[in-house]
């Protein structure tokens, strides 16, 4: 039985990924902003077959009650084996060009939010001499795009930190795991028309599993955006930069 | 082609104005001038489940677990949940849905709205006998829990409701036991209808589930021939793989359809003829959905769709009238290889609009050929009803409004407890129409 933190567990690729956990009859530890919402997915858990499930509210962008949080996690479970980090918003681009509280609002929760609670989270497992650290990125971090500079920018700094934790705790094996999924069907993603290339969050979700299961380093969900990002970010700058999409 | 929001038979398509993803079972229900219609997977063939200009409200989203007491054998779900989900959990458990009809991939809310029945209808009655309670959440803001003791009036309509009065949140079943995953399953052979109903008499109470295929193209002295089979759950201690998604799919919808005409008189001979192997175990799911091997099999029908007719026609009249639906059937040859021939049971459903009912049941299903098709399956409607016998809400596209209200006289009552903000495509053609839809 693994002890799993879940951050941003009602976003629908952490839903996913704790069904899976809780068929295993893991235990969950669930953070949320929405305690309604937290309390209906801590009931399907249970039904699924979770050991035990628990959960608390957190606003991602209300640092200091990160610590308190982390903490009760831990004493809650007695450990943490493996800590998702799902929450996140696609804030709308136009308005994130016109309004700079917004714009940093939107960075304060996938980006500098994020990082704060990775930071947390490897002196946790560090402490511990073991675990899992499993965060949510994108393919929007891997080039700065018009459509989308904040969340890309915020992703790409997510993703630099956890390049950097991987090295500083690799070596005493715990995992760092960067996710980097390209178009997802979810809520956050509901105003978008959806084509062939959108992945449900469930066939994303079992990649996730897998991924820890087999302590990999960075994995594109679906695998195919991989080989498309390597070729995105090596056209040149004045390629790129005339390009719209 | 896009197909979300459209029936199964893919005829008519009447898009909705709007869909909206619900996703959480406490939030108020959509503001909108339209009026509303829930739609889970999809799988009522006609218009019951479309809403033409007006907004479905997608429930599939609503897929939650609430509670499995694994004692007791209850289960409380979201009404988006499917019935595939339900026996993944259940199964290993050893419990079984109490009814369960052709294809696991319906949602709770469908089955109840649709009052499904199954293979062991003349053992276990219809899926609506089975729910212990659930939420209506009705387009005044009220969240009312429905069931025998509260709400008894809004239970019994929303019980075959079609999905009408009212977004049902979440629903709690009784499940059944079973010894485990593995049926015992006998084919036999008939040769005319007396046989098989003289097999349905014999296997009523040693077999639990039973359901014929029968010749529907057969005429003169063939006709009325089929394969009987029936089955029950048994103890093995061997274990079962648990259930796969369909290993085939149609990819496409073909240019034509791919059943049905000139080459279906030759396959049901053919399937009629073929070797039956001695009764053996298999595991539930290739007896029980049958159909769930290949996905998106509706397409095979081609770009124009199909239409169902599936009928019930009382004790006292069966025997003539499915004679004489088969024989409609036959001289017009068109019908095709998915022709179902069942007895149901007694035993009484709490809803007001239920389809099942004593009798034997028969569904078919036709390539949609425009008119031809459609008075064939007029002709047939004036067979169910000269018999008192009635035609399946979830399977129809077309039957008049006559025709529903004789077949479903408690009607009035349903309407009035009916939601005022609620309606169909289905709703609309069967209240307002005297005739068939163009």
């Amino acid at each position: 039985m693994k002890k799993i933190l879940v951050i941003g567990a009602t976003s629908a690729i952490a839903e996913s990924c704790a069904r899976l956990w809780a068929q295993r009859g893991d235990a969950l530890y669930l953070l949320g902003r929405d305690k309604a919402r937290l309390r209906a997915i801590a009931d399907d858990l249970r039904a699924r077959g979770a050991a035990e499930v628990a959960m608390a509210t957190l606003d991602v962008r209300d640092r200091p009650s990160h610590v308190s949080a982390i903490e009760q996690a831990r004493t809650a479970m007695a450990g943490v084996d493996i800590a998702l980090l799902a929450h996140g918003t696609l804030p709308d681009p136009g308005e994130c060009d016109r309004d700079l509280a917004t714009a940093m609002d939107a960075f304060d929760t996938n980006g500098t939010g994020t990082i704060a609670l990775m930071h947390r989270l490897a002196a946790l497992l560090e402490l511990q001499g073991s675990g899992h650290l499993a965060v949510i990125g994108s393919v929007a971090g891997d080039r700065g795009r018009a459509s989308n500079a904040i969340y890309g920018a915020a992703k790409a700094a997510v993703e630099t930190y956890a390049s950097a934790l991987r090295q500083r705790l690799g070596r005493r094996g715990i995992q760092v795991l960067t996710i980097k999924p390209g178009f997802v069907d979810t809520p956050m993603t509901a105003r978008f028309r959806k084509s062939a290339l959108w992945a449900s969050p469930s066939r994303v979700a079992a990649s996730i599993v897998r991924a820890i299961d087999r302590d990999r380093a960075v994995i594109y969900v679906p695998w195919f955006w991989r080989p498309v990002m390597a070729i995105i970010r090596a056209l040149p700058e004045f390629v790129f930069r005339r390009m719209k999409f | 082609m896009n197909d979300t929001g459209i029936g199964w038979g893919r005829h008519p398509r009447l898009p909705p104005a709007r869909q909206v993803v619900l996703r959480d079972r406490n939030a108020a229900l959509p503001q909108t001038s339209t009026t509303l219609l829930p739609h889970g997977l999809g799988r009522s063939y006609g218009d019951s489940c479309q809403n033409g200009d007006g907004t479905l409200l997608l429930t599939r989203g609503l897929d939650r677990f609430i509670h499995f007491d694994r004692e007791a054998g209850v289960l409380a779900c979201e009404a988006g949940v499917s019935l595939d989900e339900i026996l993944r959990l259940v199964v290993p458990h050893g419990w079984f849905l109490p009814a369960v009809p052709g294809t696991r991939f319906v949602t709770v809310g469908g089955a109840i709205a649709n009052d499904v029945h199954g293979k062991n209808h003349h053992r276990a009655g219809s899926f609506g006998r089975h729910v212990r309670r659930f939420e209506l959440l009705r387009s005044d803001g009220r969240r009312l829990v429905c069931s025998p003791e509260e709400n008894t009036g809004l239970f019994e309509a929303t019980i075959g409701g079609l999905g009408l009065t009212g977004l049902m949140t979440w629903a709690e079943i009784r499940l059944a036991p079973i010894p485990g995953p593995w049926m015992q399953v006998e084919h036999v052979r008939f040769a005319g209808l007396d046989e098989f109903f003289a097999l349905s008499e014999a296997s009523a109470n040693s077999h639990e589930h039973s359901v014929a295929w029968i010749d529907c193209l057969a005429r003169g002295n063939k006709a009325g021939r089929g394969i009987f089979s029936r089955a029950n759950f048994v103890a093995d201690s061997r274990p079962a793989r648990q259930l796969a998604p369909p290993r085939l799919a149609v990819p496409f919808t073909p240019p034509v359809p791919m059943i049905g005409g000139l080459g279906a008189r030759f396959f049901n001979g053919a399937w009629y003829r073929r070797p039956l192997r001695r009764p053996r175990r298999q595991p539930y799911a290739p007896f029980l959905f049958p159909l769930d091997g290949i996905a998106e099999w509706n397409r095979l029908y081609g770009p124009r769709g199909f239409l169902q007719h599936q009928c019930v026609i009382p004790p006292e009249s069966e025997r003539d009238a499915v004679q004489e639906l088969l024989h409609a059937v036959a001289s017009a040859g068109s019908g095709s290889f998915l022709a179902v021939l069942k007895r149901f049971g007694d035993l009484p459903s709490p809803g007001l609009l239920s389809f099942a009912r004593p009798g034997t049941t028969l569904a078919l299903d036709f390539p949609n050929r425009g008119d031809a098709t459609l008075s064939l399956l007029d002709r047939l409607d004036g067979v169910v009803a000269a018999a008192g016998g009635a035609v399946y809400p979830a399977k129809d596209a077309r039957m008049s409004g006559r025709h529903f209200r004789q077949f479903f006289p408690r009607w009035p009552a349903f309407d009035q407890l009916r939601d005022p903000a609620f309606s169909s495509s289905f709703w609309r053609r069967v209240m307002t129409g005297s005739g068939r839809m163009q």
